[in-house]
């Protein structure tokens, strides 16, 4: 297996044909190993930036604000990878938690499709970002982490009940930090995207 | 990975970089806008403009900006509708909609899948 570890550069220009941007967010709880996954399949080291949301009343955690009203932060890391000489797809990897979600209308909306990261040890974790997928027609694909030393092992058909997930969604399990790995996580989301939208396209 | 809070330093200097300014036409630029300078900065700018215009020597994309600048998104968005109303940058624009129900067709994920596959 090759080794995700390897040296990434710093940022390095994309080329001056590039012309359309496309996004595609990885979601999953706290140490879940979206930032693990990112930098697995990034063409650059994964660089790290917030958006303050600016908000009435909701989830104050930052009183010390720009403004008197309650301003929130979401820091989020992103990758990026130049898919040919025009079109270069970035990599988001989010927290799923609920103040998240506030930004995802500004920030993800247009997104080719999401990732949930699901670590086994702890399942629960995904569920509110699964919801909010369905909730918000994001199609996505689960990708279970395994961890080493993941006791028990669940089989996918226990994963997927417990994570209540209709049959079309993709389940499948990765390793983030192997860089085929994670290809093969990327490409499982876009060949399920390709479905709908040939679907789609068939339906008069 | 050591989460590294973009530094906001103090809210009178955002005041200062935005021009008071909280909100910009949020439209006009995704976070994956890809943005290219038309000129060279000039003596005066400001200087979180000239960061900009050096950054978008070759195509960038907004949320590139924002983590090398080390400014909130929305802080970016504002300056870079400043540099856009002048002709000091052009934006090449998703083309994929910031709708939920438009899709992207099946061309363009395929082409998406080869680019992939050729990793
Ligand atoms: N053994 C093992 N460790 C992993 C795997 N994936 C990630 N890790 C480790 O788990 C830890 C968390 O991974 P991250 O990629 O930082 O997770 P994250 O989801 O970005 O975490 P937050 O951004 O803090 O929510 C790191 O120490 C990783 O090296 C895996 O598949 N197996
Ligand atoms: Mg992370």
């Amino acid at each position: 297996m090759d080794s995700a570890i390897s040296e990434l550069p710093a940022r390095t220009p994309l080329a001056d044909s590039a012309e359309t941007g496309l996004k595609i967010v990885v979601v999953g709880g706290f140490g879940v190993g979206k930032t693990t996954l990112v930098r697995s399949v990034s063409e650059i080291r994964p660089l790290n930036t917030e958006e303050v949301m600016t908000q009435a009343g909701v989830g104050v955690d930052d009183p010390a604000g720009l403004t008197a009203k309650t301003t929130t932060t979401v820091a989020f890391d992103f990758g990026r990878i130049s898919l040919n000489d025009r079109m270069v797809l970035y990599l988001f990897g989010a927290p799923g938690q609920e103040r998240f979600w506030f930004l995802w209308d500004g920030l993800f909306s247009g997104t080719l499709g999401a990732v949930v990261l699901v670590d086994t040890r702890r399942m629960s974790d995904s569920w509110y970002a699964i919801d909010r997928l369905e909730h918000h027609r994001t199609p996505f694909v689960v990708a279970v982490n395994r961890f080493d030393g993941d006791h028990p092992v669940f089989s996918l058909e226990e994963i997927r009940q417990a994570l209540s997930l209709p049959a079309q969604v993709p389940l499948i399990e990765c390793d983030a930090r192997v860089r085929s790995s994670g290809k093969h996580v990327l490409i499982s989301l876009v060949d399920h995207l390709h479905e709908l939208a040939r679907a789609r396209e068939m339906t008069p | 990975m050591m989460r590294r809070p973009v530094d906001l330093g103090d809210p009178d200097r955002l005041y200062t970089v935005t021009g008071g300014r909280s909100r910009a036409d949020d439209e006009k630029f995704d976070l994956v806008t890809l943005v290219v300078s038309e000129c060279r900065p000039s003596p005066g700018m400001q200087s979180e403009h000239v960061r900009i215009l050096e950054l978008c020597r070759h195509p960038i994309a907004v949320v590139e900006i924002s983590a090398e600048l080390r400014l909130p998104i929305t802080v970016v968005r504002i300056l870079l509708s400043d540099l856009l109303s002048t002709g000091r940058i052009t934006a090449r624009h998703p083309r994929v909609a910031r709708s939920h129900v438009d899709l992207p067709d099946s061309t363009l994920l395929e082409e998406v899948l080869h680019g992939l596959r050729n990793l």
